[in-house]
Parts: C-alpha cells; sequence; structure tokens
C-alpha cells in the first residue's frame, strides 16, 4: 500500500500502521495514582454541591472524590455507581464541560473545575479491574421484565431491575450490546473494548439474560412483549437517520455519519477502513464531531465541518469544538447545502449562506468532496406499533410511564431531559425504580 | 536595601538565617555547601564525648506527614547525635571556619551529666576556633534513654547546673537549646538564665509517632516492624513554636534573654514572625532538607524587602516588635465586636461556610434558593470559622462595628471604650472599675 493523504477518492491505508495506534489511542489517558490524588485534593467538598446537582444522575461527586483522596477508590466507585450503573462509560463520554465541571465551583473560582470526568474513570477503572461487582440482588420477586435495546437506558433500567429481584430480558437488534455505547461513540473514547467489557461486568449482577438480532417489528411486536412479560421497558434509541431530502443525495461516496462511525467502532483493522481524501461532514453536533475527527484521524487530507447556524447553536460543546479544531477538522457556519454535484459519485457539494433564522443569502460557494457525512440528526423509528407519541418521540410522563398500561420508555426514544448517555441512565434507573413499585404495590 | 547581618550576642553573621543542628550540618561537605548557598550560620550537628562514636538505625531514620501535592509539612526523625569520630568533626570544624572567618559557626554538645565530661568537651571544642556552643537539652528521642538530650532539658536543676559548667570551662557564648517536651518553656529557660548562659534557642523536637501502618500495625518510621516515637519538625510545628518563643519573649523574669528561634522555618516570612516575637536570629533544618539550601536566597530576598518596606535598616529594628501585644485572654477587648462579611462578587459558592456555621457554630449564615450566602447579624459572633474555611482569600472579612451601632445579637450598643474581663460584671473575681 503506498497510499497518502493526498491520494484521491476513498482509499484505505492513507496512514503509516503506527500513526493509527496513535491516533485512535486513548484521548485521555486514566489518572495515575499521584495524579488522582492531586485532583481530588482541588476539591472543596462543597455544601449541597452544584455538580451533583448538575448531574443528570446526581451522583456524590464530592463524597467520591473525598474517598479517591483518603485512599480508597473501590467506595468512590461504588458511590459512583449506586446512582450511575454506566459511571465508567459517563466518565469518558459525557460533556463534562456542559455538566458537573461547569457547575464547579472552581470553574467560577479559576475556570479550571476539579477533573471530576477523570476522576471518576479513576475510580470505576480500579473496581471494574479488580473484577468486583459491588452490588447483590434482592430476594426473587418472580416478575419478569423485558428491556428493549441493550443500550444505556436498557442496561441502566435492566440492572435495577435485576437488583430488585426481578428476572429480566433485554432484546437488541445489534450483534453486540451496548447500543450507542458499542456503535456510537468515537472510538478514542471508549478504547480497548470498553463498552464490551463495561456490560459483561454490569451483568455480573446476574438475573439478565441478553437476546441480540432482536428488533421490535422485525422478530417481534410490542404486543407479543407485555403479553409475555409483567412489564416492558422501551430504550430503543433513535434508530432512524434525518435525510437531506435533496438531489443527489444517492451519489455514491454519500452515507450517514452514524454507520461511518460504527463501522469503525467494529472494525479490526483501521489500516483497511477506506476514508475519502476531502471530506464534508454536514451537522453541528456530537455524531458531527465524531465522524470528522475519526476522518481525519483516518488520514483525510481536508475535512470540513459545516453546519447551517452560528457557532453557538452547535449542539457540540465548545470542548468538542476546539477537539475537531485541534485534529485540523474546519469548521464552517451559516451554511447550508443545496446542491450535490457529481457524475455517479459526489465530487462538490454546494452550499449557500444562512443567516441564524436560517434566511438564505443568494451567496454561494463549493467545497471539494470525495466523501459526505450526514449527521443532521436521528429519529425515532416508527416502523412498529409503539405507545403514543408526542412530536417525534414517545410520550413519558413521571418515571418513564407511557400512554400505554405496562409499558415504560427511557433514554433517547422518550421526551425529556437531553439525548446523553448519562440521561439515558438516569431515566432507565429511574423507570425501573417505578416498574419495580408499580409490581411490587 | 537593609542590612541583614546580625550579632546575636557577640556573634556575627551576614544574615540571621542559620542551619540547626541536624543532619544538614553533619559534616565539612554540607557545611561548606550551605555557606556557599548564602545561609549565615550553621549549628554543627551535636558532637558527643570522646571514645566509640553512638550507631544510627540501618533503616529508615524519618517519617512525614503531607499536604496536598505530597507537599512535606511535617518531619519526624529518630537520628541521634553524629556518629563519626569527635576528632574528624573537629577537624572538617577547624578547616570550615578557617575558610569561613564571617559566617556563625556554633558547636553543638551533648555529654553525660558530670562536670568533667563537659569539662573536657568543651577545650576540645574551643580549639576549632568556633563562635560558640549550644548544649544540646532537647533531643527527645535515643538520647534520652541515656540520660541526655531532652532527660537534661525537662529538669530544670540540671539546665542550670550544666550550663553553670559551661560558662565556668569556657569563654564562649552558650546557647541552651529547649525541649519543647515540656508543661512551661518557661521553666527551662529560667534555669538557663539563671546557670548564665547567653541565649535560649527554641524549639527542639517534639515527641511524635507520624502515622501508624495500617497493615503491620506499627509506628512510622517503621524498622524491622517496629517504630520508637521519633522528633517532629517542619512547618506544623511553627505554631507550637511561635507561642514557646512569645512566652519567654514577654515574662518579666526573662526579659531580654536572647532567643534563637527555631521550628518549621521555611519562607522569610516565617522567620520576620519569629523575629517579631523576639527572636533575635533563626535555625532553619526541615525546610532545607525538603528543598535544598537555594531556599536561603528568597529568605534573605523576602527578609530585605519587608525590612525596606516597613523602614527598618536593621533585622534589630524588628526583633520583639509585636511582643507587646501579646497579652493574657483576659486582656482582651470584650467591647471590640465585629460580624462577618461576605463579598458576594468574591464568593464562588461552595457554601463551606455555611456548612461550617450551621452544622458546627452559630446558624449565622442564610443560604437562598440560588446559593447566595449572607451572614444573619442576629446570630453571628464573630467566631472567624467562616473566614478559616472559606477557599477564596479575602472573600469574607471580619469588619468591626462602629461605636453607637447596635450589636443586633445583643442588643446593646456598641462602645469603643475598652473593657475586659477583669472588669466584667460577669467575672466574679473582677476588681473595681478605676
Amino acid at each position: 500500500m503506498s497510499e497518502t493523504a493526498l491520494t484521491p477518492g476513498i482509499v484505505a491505508g492513507r496512514l503509516d500502521a503506527p500513526a493509527y495506534d496513535e491516533n485512535f489511542g486513548d484521548l485521555h489517558p486514566r489518572l495515575d495514582e499521584h495524579e488522582a490524588l492531586v485532583a481530588a485534593d482541588r476539591c472543596y467538598f462543597c455544601h449541597d454541591a452544584p455538580c451533583i446537582t448538575a448531574c443528570p444522575t446526581a451522583i456524590d461527586i464530592p463524597l467520591f472524590i473525598r474517598q479517591i483522596a483518603t485512599g480508597t477508590p473501590e467506595a468512590a466507585a461504588e458511590t459512583i455507581l449506586e446512582q450511575n450503573i454506566l459511571g465508567g462509560m459517563c466518565a469518558r463520554v459525557c460533556p463534562t464541560e456542559t455538566l458537573c465541571e461547569e457547575a464547579c465551583v472552581r470553574e467560577a473560582a479559576e475556570g479550571k473545575p476539579v477533573l471530576i470526568g477523570q476522576l471518576q474513570r479513576y475510580a470505576t477503572d480500579t473496581l471494574m479491574d479488580a473484577g468486583t461487582h459491588p452490588f447483590s440482588r434482592a430476594a426473587p420477586t418472580g416478575k419478569h421484565v423485558a428491556v428493549v435495546g441493550a443500550g444505556p437506558a436498557g442496561l441502566a433500567c435492566a440492572h435495577r431491575l435485576a437488583m430488585k429481584g426481578h428476572e429480566v430480558t433485554i432484546f437488541d437488534g445489534h450483534d453486540k450490546p451496548g447500543g450507542l455505547n458499542e456503535y456510537g461513540i468515537a472510538a478514542y473514547k471508549a478504547v480497548d473494548s470498553f463498552a464490551e467489557r463495561e456490560v459483561d461486568w454490569l451483568l455480573k449482577i446476574g438475573g439478565i439474560s441478553i437476546e441480540t438480532g432482536k428488533r421490535l417489528g422485525r422478530e417481534m411486536t410490542l404486543a407479543e412483549l407485555a403479553g409475555a412479560h409483567d412489564a416492558v421497558f422501551l430504550g430503543i434509541g433513535l434508530g432512524g437517520v434525518n435525510a437531506l431530502s435533496m438531489d443527489g443525495e444517492d451519489k455514491d461516496g454519500i452515507r450517514d455519519a452514524v454507520d461511518f462511525i460504527a463501522e469503525l467502532r467494529q472494525a479490526s483493522d483501521l489500516k483497511a477502513l477506506p476514508i475519502g481524501r476531502d471530506v464534508v461532514v454536514i451537522g453541528g453536533g456530537m455524531t458531527a464531531v465524531d465522524a470528522a475527527v475519526q476522518a481525519k484521524l483516518l488520514g483525510a487530507l481536508n475535512v470540513s465541518l459545516v453546519y447551517r447556524r452560528g457557532r453557538e447553536r452547535m449542539n457540540a460543546s465548545a470542548y468538542e469544538q476546539d477537539l475537531a479544531a485541534s485534529k485540523g477538522v474546519r469548521i464552517i457556519t451559516n451554511a447550508q447545502p443545496v446542491a450535490i454535484h457529481g457524475n455517479g459519485a459526489v465530487r462538490e457539494v454546494e452550499f449557500e449562506y444562512t443567516d441564524d433564522s436560517l434566511t438564505p443569502t443568494g451567496q454561494t460557494f463549493r467545497l471539494a468532496a470525495d466523501q459526505v457525512f450526514k449527521a443532521i440528526g436521528q429519529t425515532l423509528d416508527a416502523a412498529s406499533a409503539l405507545p403514543a407519541l408526542e412530536g417525534r418521540k414517545i410520550r413519558v410522563t413521571g418515571a418513564g410511564r407511557t400512554e400505554s398500561n405496562g409499558i415504560w420508555a427511557g433514554g433517547d426514544c422518550a421526551t425529556g431531559g437531553d439525548d446523553l448517555t448519562v440521561t439515558a441512565v438516569a431515566e432507565g434507573r429511574d423507570a425501573a425504580e417505578d416498574i419495580h413499585a408499580s409490581l411490587m404495590g | 536595601m537593609a542590612n541583614l547581618e546580625t550579632n546575636f550576642i557577640g556573634i556575627r553573621s551576614p544574615n540571621p538565617f542559620w542551619l540547626a543542628s541536624a543532619p544538614p550540618t553533619d559534616k565539612e561537605y554540607n557545611v561548606r555547601r550551605a555557606f556557599e548557598a548564602g545561609w549565615g550560620g550553621v549549628v554543627w550537628k551535636t558532637l558527643g564525648e570522646e571514645g566509640p562514636p553512638v550507631v544510627n538505625v540501618n533503616g529508615p531514620r524519618y517519617g512525614a506527614i503531607w499536604g496536598a501535592d505530597r507537599r512535606l509539612l511535617g518531619l519526624n526523625n529518630i537520628e541521634l547525635i553524629t556518629d563519626r569520630p569527635l576528632q574528624t568533626n573537629l577537624d572538617e570544624m577547624t578547616r570550615v571556619k578557617r575558610d569561613y572567618p564571617d559566617h556563625a559557626l556554633i558547636a553543638s554538645l551533648m555529654v553525660p551529666v558530670n562536670e568533667d565530661s563537659w569539662k573536657s568537651i568543651l577545650a576540645r571544642v574551643i580549639e576549632t576556633g568556633c563562635d560558640g556552643v549550644e548544649l544540646n537539652f532537647g533531643c527527645p528521642h535515643g538520647m534520652s534513654e541515656r540520660g541526655m538530650g531532652s532527660a537534661v532539658g525537662q529538669v530544670p536543676e540540671y539546665v542550670q547546673q550544666v550550663t553553670e559548667w559551661c560558662k565556668k570551662h569556657s569563654d564562649l557564648p552558650v546557647i541552651v537549646k529547649l525541649t519543647p517536651n515540656i508543661a512551661d518553656i518557661r521553666k527551662p529557660a529560667q534555669a538557663a538564665k539563671d546557670g548564665g548562659a547567653d541565649a535560649v534557642s527554641l524549639i527542639n523536637t517534639i515527641n511524635s509517632i507520624t502515622s501508624v501502618d495500617l497493615d503491620m500495625f506499627s509506628p512510622e518510621p517503621m524498622i524491622d516492624g517496629k517504630g520508637a516515637h521519633g522528633g517532629y519538625c517542619g512547618p506544623a510545628v511553627k505554631p507550637i513554636a511561635l507561642n514557646m518563643v512569645a512566652e519567654i519573649s514577654r515574662s518579666p523574669d526573662l526579659a531580654g534573654l536572647p532567643i534563637s528561634g527555631i521550628g518549621g522555618v521555611t519562607t522569610w516570612r516565617d522567620a520576620a514572625e519569629f523575629i517579631a516575637l523576639g527572636a533575635g536570629n533563626v535555625q532553619v533544618c526541615t525546610a532545607a532538607m525538603t528543598y535544598g539550601f537555594k531556599i536561603v536566597q528568597e529568605m534573605i530576598s523576602g527578609l530585605s524587602q519587608y525590612l525596606d518596606e516597613k523602614g527598618m535598616a536593621s533585622v534589630d529594628e524588628l526583633v520583639g516588635r509585636a511582643v507587646p501585644n501579646v497579652v493574657n485572654w483576659q486582656d482582651l477587648n470584650l467591647n471590640y465586636i465585629s460580624k462577618a462579611r461576605i463579598d458576594q462578587d468574591a464568593c464562588i459558592k461552595c457554601g463551606r461556610c455555611y456548612a461550617a456555621c450551621e452544622d458546627t457554630s452559630h446558624q449565622a449564615i442564610s443560604m437562598s434558593e440560588d446559593r447566595v450566602f449572607e451572614v444573619i447579624d442576629a446570630e453571628c459572633v464573630a467566631c472567624n470559622l467562616c473566614v478559616n474555611v472559606c477557599p477564596v482569600e479575602g472573600c469574607i472579612t471580619m469588619e468591626r462595628l462602629p461605636a453607637g451601632e447596635v450589636d443586633p445579637r445583643t442588643g446593646t450598643t456598641v462602645s469603643d471604650d475598652y473593657a475586659n474581663w477583669t472588669t466584667h460584671p460577669n467575672n466574679p473575681m473582677r476588681c473595681a472599675a478605676e
């Protein structure tokens, strides 16, 4: 292979083998013990701490940091995991800069928050490396709950239900459990098969079986599940993707960013993964950033991320934007695609500048593109019968109760909350508590 | 630039920063490095009597406690006096003094409590040309089990007796080093004065166990599964040392007794505090052992700048400046009424002041839904705990209520008259106001 960043088209092996390892290594290596102690010492142990309020799962952050500072990271991990069973993944993927660390009083004081995310990882990694699972199951209740979707919401719900003594079966359409943790997150955020290891660790609670390759509306219906179980939890995420809805969208070289990210995550050899020389990513969220950064890391020469509104409206956090910029991604704002050019395969994408209310300006420009990733949002896959919707999501009230009796929902597929891993965990956990109360009441 | 040169009981040194008798002053090599680095004087590692030297343990000699980022706050040692032959030390001292005539060189001594032993060692030491002797009545470990060190320092009669012998058998200035492991530091200081001492130096190290190994169930430092108490020093002991220095300085009976201040001096500011409480110079050990000899450069520049800022031409002008303000509790002005004030612009809303006051004090700070913390004057007793726990320096301050204002806590009008406990109506022992 003698491909380089300059080779036109979509080709594999643009980089030397060691470059792939370097580019896709851990974004933030785990803190060593001394680093963790120094970082932990910066926590002020605030009263009624703002960071707890800012955490969707309400982890007692000052307590777990004090437990790290006093040499008991295992206890710290238990403090984290009892609120958020996927605390290990959340430590890696949470946009802490807009959650706990934004609320940290040291952010207000010095612009340098306590490294809460990295400390959380230090604690959870310590416990998981030891292979221990600190939770145990209550006496069997004889109840059986179906959980649809083995993503963060479903896993959190299943674990909490299992703790309460219920039997749980998780159904998932993919080959592997994990949902977006397994298929939808940039590789450098969860190296060494972390998503898979975390699921294995979570299942140590017992009482949970997983059936993969089973998708709602394909191998089973909601009515069947409801009939065969005492309760159903839907954590099915957003399986559909929004389309550009413009001519030429079917040209070669154009695909959904989520598919690219999933393929990359599952690839056994990144050197064999083809990538364009001139890559254009359309969108402004975390998915767009993950696709753009990884395209660059695979050796693309030019990667442009184009968003139709202003930078402050981007769903990707300022931290993610800076990460993209630091990796060499060019961020273009206030521009929306108006035409796709190319004979068979995409060659150029034409954009028109827009103001923040999306009013076209009539001024256009073209970007060379041999590969285009669409990242303009995911949508609920409503191919099969679901409980009543509100807008484009399943309507829930309280702790994930849908309009249908005996059916709960949480995570990205349900109304309420941001579409974040940590929010999905909170919703799955809280739905499990409500299911438990409902079944045992 | 202020002149840092000092004359302490007739011993001149280029600055008031001496290295205390300790591991850093055990050998010619170290002492030469110290003088080259800028130290004004050195008290040589304590010498014992002629004969086979003492032996030290072959395991750890030091234990420690740490603060954030492993900053060393307190050090404990179980090292004994010099374990090198007496003549070797004397030869080295002679060479060093010859090469550094303008620097202070003091011999620290510890021999059994009999006149011949002291007479004999003094005769040997005088030959080195050293500027004075320091009597080690302080070491709390090892040597004290053999009737020396703090075993002497804890008995005022011994202190006086040995001091008298030393004054009798030499013309050298005699500094008596005091142990803090005693109830009233003024007693051995008085004994030293009565024995004719030219000065006292304090504090020596404090009996201590730095920590316990919770796997081996042994004190640290641990030698083969066992530990012995050691002498504690470093920044952690400074408040104890400052008080002991002040107790001597403000004692009418001890007035004018020169003091060499020791105990956790780490920066120029620490040194200035000891001097303000009456020390004529300071001795340093742990800071040098932690950071090396170079720290003296910061001490010199810092003290010099401070003296300039205060318009003081020499260290002597600073000596004892704080002593008149060290008083007994009963002399404090009970009409001085202050309240905590929180600077809302500086507040970072951590809530530590609230937790401290609400849980452990006077419920004098309110917390709103949006985390605004405010002082409730009707409850605030001005205890200062909120100031102490606030992580933002200067955010919470204590401000005096002006005369004429009503203290909402007591309902009384603030007076600017001075009034203390001795005349307070609640005091059954009060004397009539004059």
